[in-house]
């Protein structure tokens, strides 16, 4: 089997892998970073979207393969030791989470957003959540907390 | 009100977990040794099996083992129970045909268990199933209603004639026909409440595993009731004794129904670990979702109301054929019968009520609760109906509808069909929701919408539920087998830190935050000294689970009760200690006092000194502050509110347009505001869904059409409006806590509202029916027919 | 999924060799369709010959009167590109609505085209906007490119390697997206480029995308928005489905059409 290297939340790894290794698979079955979620298998839901060298993927949809090298970045990684990432934070504050099972890719989603759009508009906040499915909030907190969250990493 | 007791809006315990990616969902937890299951499915909706050879998967890599029904059938595996039984109007029981976890004979519809595929890992297990070879003799499949029920149609089951299942009836049928006899106006509707597929985010999967030494199993499920999957795979499927089978529900990924209903995986896997004998892991694909969670709603509806010269209802007839799919799943039988015919008078004073339903057999997915089960497709019925018959009089909709309401002063209110109200203000809802809305301002702005080429339209519904299901003796009374209290116990630990163990089950719903706010209040401690434990036969100590918003009307009570047998036992202690009556003894804040005097105890002061009995009544009272409670209501509650849409519709594509939508809610007591509000807003986005977007499709070989995102519309974000979300609460009467509960309102209310916004937009067109979901493509279609 | 071989490739010629040195070889783009296929079981390559890594295939260039764009380019490139936002607007709005933002970050104009999907949006932007498909083989005109559904003129192991598109006069795409996949269940790109007048239609026909004659014929010159919104398409030939009927795409046609010459004013 093929070995696969990469940076995942800043720690360098690797492993053997068959080549039809997920990155989502990588993710949750070598390295035990279980908070990157699969919620479908036709790329559409969004409960694995993780960061690739920065911006935003489905990493169901992705060969561990392909990001030889490459930085990865997980739900996991986000918060400081026991303080939340602002946007992380936001979501807290404002109920923008129920099951929790989706959470994690749409705060990544979001933080995607926010890097190459600073100061969205509700609008823009619900254009951008296109790849993400929520079932349990209607979205209006979530939102809401992207909105919030963007306005605290502002600072 | 403290800081985190009831009706803050504290933020929620379970948040850091799920924000940080450490939630604990089934598919993130895997055992030594762990193998992996794959399902082989029926590609057929119906066929009869004449042999599975498995010979050559046998021998692929990886493979373990590989079981097939006779496998099971071998072992006297039970069938699937049903924990309903419905009777037909001559009082015969409903059809019950087996339902074998493995299919035996036939296979009933696409998805349905062929074999399962133990491999080391599941590629290799996927990889195996392919090589099984099924010799299927195709048989035609009974898809529609009308054609399964046809004498000629194909049987799903061979012992069940005509495909039907039971048919029900309920409500006084002679005094109905009189009501209709001598009506000035009758108004009648066909309706289509359309199938929906739940989708909770997280696919449901499991983890079975054995211990040949002492014979225990233990299987991690995502479910909504532990404790009933226990009873019913434990009791009917597989013979194993509750001491020996623990079952373990973590994080759930949220439910909505989908997950409270026995599934064929969960013994198969259970059964299969003991064979192998090591843990077995399934986990659902999204496709196998779409073809084997049980769907929602399916109802086709004929209904007509009575009104006199003064629009005033006189009666109303419903027939309703109800589509059960191809095996009856847990509820399924309850659906459409005592949770849908038992509300058929709505908000309103209508005096003669008759409902028949018609429940069928066909070879699709089993059709079970989706969130609101059976009081969405009556309440959708019934606004429709009240819309158009406003329409045909020349009556406002919202004159008809404070015209025939149940008037404060009505209550309790018995209703035609078994239900006693027992408190609410429906025209109270009404009012606010009109301001809310600015219903007022409505014609203002469709002259605006009309100037710029739009069409716009408002849309009303007031409804009402029966939920905190349910009284055990009602609902024994209506054919469920079992009673549906609920069961809690509250362990003070010494040092005045509290571990709550309750039988409702959280797959989203916040009861980590909640339940710990009625036991902050109760004891008058922060909630950090609060820990809520749940999702655990080997913990809890029984429960009925999480559906029909029944955990804060039924569990909440539970664990009320218990904290107050907890202060009625540290009263005892404390009386002692100070040397008190306990007459005199008053618990506040967290402290105990002897009125009159300073003399006084804190909450863990009385703790401690029931875990180290020093000075201690212990000839009169047992060490340790540990108490168990059951809990079951008198009666239902009965949350009701008003939904008002307002839509703008592009009428060059038919694109439909939510551009506000308001939802006043009685859902009686509010612990926590924050959680009340996402609660509705999750169910509107599902109501919207539902009136919109989502529909299920099945071409009549029995194929579904809509198996995957791709073709199945879920709501997202940019679908759906900002969210004009309120409560005006009647306090509930039904229990202690006075809540009513709020997880189905948003789900029940808001369909009609939208289509009735739809069709006030389109009337001026001369369109005067549409059908859910209510997409751009049937928008567009309605309007060239018209 | 199942197994195949997987290659990085470090070089056109290195694609190109290992593609034909593979008994049923797969190049691999942004992947954002091939790889849920794979896991669909749909597909069954032996080997998956992975672009990412040839550095000389993705990237924007303006060569004037043209602009030419890097097979591996992303959508997202696209569409945040300053140099396609001021030559050709219509384009970078096209790719800023295809899929949603994970696929726009990984999927690319070379893999979409090569697809064909018959309800994508880059080949409605192709052949709208004329442009030249670049091979490591030939040039080849979008009217001639795009076949039939996911069919294309590309030969076995031909590898595209840019699109060039040229500076349109006036131009913009209107799409009227599949409630569920967000495909197109129509898109029009209407466009005039040197006195010629195109509307290109994605997501409508049972044979993928064409340029609907009559609709041109209405735009005239001005594109006239309002002649194009009266057109009455003909529904032969269109797709019919649980989301549309082929009366309501024909209907769409005119009315994405008038709606995007409006959009390019």
């Amino acid at each position: 089997m093929p070995t696969v290297s990469m940076t995942v939340n800043g720690k360098s790894v690797s492993a053997e892998v068959e080549p039809r290794t997920l990155l989502v698979q990588y993710l949750r079955e070598h390295l035990g970073l279980t908070g990157t979620h699969v919620g479908c298998d036709t790329s559409q839901c969004g409960a694995c979207v993780v960061h690739v060298n920065g911006e935003s993927a489905k990493s169901c949809t992705i060969l561990a393969m392909q990001v030889e090298g490459a930085d990865v970045a997980t739900i996991e990684g986000l918060a400081d030791g026991d303080t939340l990432h602002p946007m992380q934070e936001a979501f807290r504050e404002n109920h923008g989470l129920q099951c929790g099972f989706c959470t994690p890719g749409v705060v990544m989603s979001a933080l995607d957003l926010v890097r190459t759009n600073a100061d969205p508009s509700e609008r823009e906040v619900r254009e951008w959540l296109e790849g993400n499915l929520c079932r349990c909030t209607g979205y209006h907190n979530i939102v809401k907390s992207i909105l919030a969250g963007a306005k605290a990493m502002q600072g | 009100m403290s800081e985190t007791g009831i009706g803050a809006a504290v933020r929620r315990v379970e948040d850091k977990r799920f924000l940080t990616g450490r939630g604990k969902y089934i598919d993130d937890i895997d055992q030594r040794g762990q193998l992996y299951a794959w399902m082989l499915r029926s590609p057929h909706a119906h066929a009869r099996i004449n042999g599975v050879d498995t010979a050559t998967a046998s021998q692929a890599p990886g493979v373990v083992a590989i079981f097939t029904g006779a496998d099971m059938a071998a072992d006297e595996v039970g069938g699937i129970p049903c924990a309903w039984q419905i009777h037909n109007k001559d009082g015969s029981p409903m059809h019950e045909p087996p339902h074998p976890p493995l299919a035996v004979d036939k296979v009933r519809h696409v998805g349905d268990q062929v074999a399962v595929v133990i491999a080391e890992t599941k590629a290799q297990a996927r990889d195996a199933a392919e090589l099984i070879a099924v010799d299927y003799d195709v048989l035609p499949a009974a898809i529609d209603m009308d054609l399964a029920l046809a004498d000629n149609a194909s049987l799903v089951h061979d012992d069940v004639p005509n495909n039907l299942c039971f048919d029900w009836e309920i409500g006084d049928k002679d005094a109905t026909e009189a009501a209709f006899a001598k009506a000035d106006h009758v108004v009648s509707i066909d309706i289509v409440n359309n199938r929906l597929i739940p989708n909770a985010m997280e696919p449901r999967a499991a983890i079975a595993q054995y211990e040949p030494s002492n014979g225990n199993y233990t299987l991690h499920t995502t479910t909504q009731n532990p404790h009933v999957i226990r009873l019913l795979m434990g009791a009917f499927v597989l013979q194993i004794p509750e001491h020996k089978l623990r079952i373990i529900a973590p994080d759930v990924g949220g439910g909505f129904g989908s997950k409270i209903f026995h599934y064929a995986e969960e013994a198969i896997l259970t059964w299969a670990s003991a064979k192998v004998p090591q843990p077995i892991k399934w986990t659902a694909e999204r496709s196998e979702s779409f073809i084997t969670d049980a769907h929602g709603r399916d109802h086709e509806t004929h209904a007509e109301l009575a009104m006199d010269k003064g629009g005033n209802f006189l009666g109303l007839r419903v027939s309703t054929k109800a589509n059960i799919g191809a095996y009856l799943s847990t509820f399924g039988a309850a659906v459409p019968t005592y949770l849908h015919g038992t509300l058929m008078a709505g908000v309103y004073t209508t005096p003669a009520i008759y409902c028949e339903v018609k429940t069928v057999f066909t070879n699709t997915v089993p059709v079970d609760a989706y969130r609101g089960a059976g009081r969405p497709e009556c309440t959708y019925l019934l606004e429709r109906l009240v819309t158009k018959a406003a329409r045909e009089i020349g009556m406002d909709p919202v004159e008809i509808r404070q015209k025939n309401m149940i008037q404060p002063d009505q209550f309790p209110y018995q209703t035609p069909v078994a239900l006693e109200y027992d408190v609410g203000n429906y025209p109270a809802s009404l009012d606010t929701a009109l301001q809310a809305s600015d219903y007022a301002g409505f014609e203002k702005r469709r002259a605006e919408s009309e100037s710029n080429d739009k069409r716009r339209g408002i849309g009303i519904s007031t409804y009402i539920e029966a939920c905190g299901i349910a009284p055990s003796a009602v609902a024994g009374a209506l054919g469920a087998r079992a009673g549906l209290y609920e069961s809690a116990q509250v362990r003070v630990h010494p040092t005045g830190s509290v571990t709550v163990y309750t039988g409702s089950h959280s797959h989203g719903q916040g009861h980590e935050t909640t339940f710990a706010q009625l036991v902050s209040e109760s004891f008058g401690i922060p909630i950090e000294q609060v820990e809520i434990k749940h999702g655990d036969t080997g913990e809890v100590q029984f429960g009925m689970g999480t559906y029909g918003s029944r955990s804060i009307a039924v569990g909440g009570p539970a664990i009320l009760k218990a904290c107050n047998k907890i202060i009625d036992k540290a009263t005892k202690i404390v009386a002692h200690i100070l040397e008190a009556s306990e007459s005199d003894i008053e618990f506040k804040d967290g402290k105990f006092t002897v009125s009159g005097t300073d003399r006084e105890m804190a909450f863990a002061e009385v703790s401690l000194a029931a875990y180290v009995p020093h000075n201690y009544p212990i000839e009169e009272l047992e060490p340790g502050l540990d108490e168990n409670a059951f809990y079951d209501p008198l009666n239902f509650s009965y949350p009701a509110g008003c939904h008002i849409c307002e839509v703008e519709i592009d009428p060059e594509t038919g694109d439909v347009d939510i551009t506000n939508f308001t939802a006043v809610d009685d859902v009686g007591r509010v612990i926590n505001p924050m959680i009340v509000e996402g609660q509705v807003h999750g169910g509107l986005a599902q109501g919207i869904g539902q009136a919109l977007l989502e529909g299920c499709v099945y071409d009549d070989s029995g194929q579904l059409l809509t198996g995957s995102y791709m073709d199945y519309t879920m709501p997202r974000a940019d679908n759906l409006p900002n969210l004009n979300v309120g409560t005006q609460s009647v306090l509930g009467a039904s229990n202690p806590l006075e809540v009513k509960g709020v997880g189905e309102v948003g789900a029940i209310g808001s369909p009609p509202a939208v289509i009735n916004a739809i069709l006030d937009a389109l009337a001026p067109l001369g369109v005067d029916d549409i059908s859910m979901p209510a997409t751009s493509a049937k928008v567009w279609q309605a309007i060239q027919n018209a | 999924m199942y197994n195949f071989n997987y290659q990085k490739a470090t070089s056109r010629d290195d694609a190109i060799s290992a593609r034909s040195s593979a008994d049923d070889g797969s190049y691999l783009a942004g992947g954002m369709t091939l790889i849920p296929t794979l896991k669909q079981r749909l597909a069954k390559p032996s080997d998956v010959i992975d672009l990412a890594a040839i550095d000389d295939l993705a990237g924007i260039t303006d060569d004037g009167g043209a602009i030419t764009i890097g097979a591996m380019t992303t959508h997202a490139a696209v569409a945040n590109s300053d140099v396609v936002a001021s030559k050709i607007p219509a384009l970078a709005a096209l790719a800023g609505h295809i899929g949603d933002p994970q696929v726009r970050n990984r999927g690319t104009i070379g893999g979409s085209i090569a697809n064909n999907d018959p309800a994508a949006d880059y080949p409605a932007g192709c052949v709208g906007l004329n442009a030249t498909i670049i091979t490591n083989k030939r040039e080849i005109s979008a009217d001639d490119f795009f076949t039939d559904l996911f069919e294309t003129v590309l030969e076995d192991g031909e590898l595209i390697t840019a699109v060039s598109f040229p500076v349109a006069d006036k131009a913009a795409y209107a799409k009227f997206p599949n409630p569920a996949s967000r495909y197109a269940i129509v898109g029009v790109m209407v466009a005039q480029t040197g006195g010629e007048t195109r509307a290109a239609v994605t997501g409508a026909s049972q044979s993928g995308v064409y340029r609907a004659a009559d609709i041109e014929a209405a735009l005239g010159d001005g594109l006239d928005a309002a002649a194009a919104k009266a057109v009455k398409v003909s529904a032969d030939g269109l797709n019919s489905d649980i989301h549309a009927s082929a009366e309501y795409r024909a209907h769409l046609i005119s009315i994405m059409a008038s709606r995007a010459a409006t959009a390019a004013g």
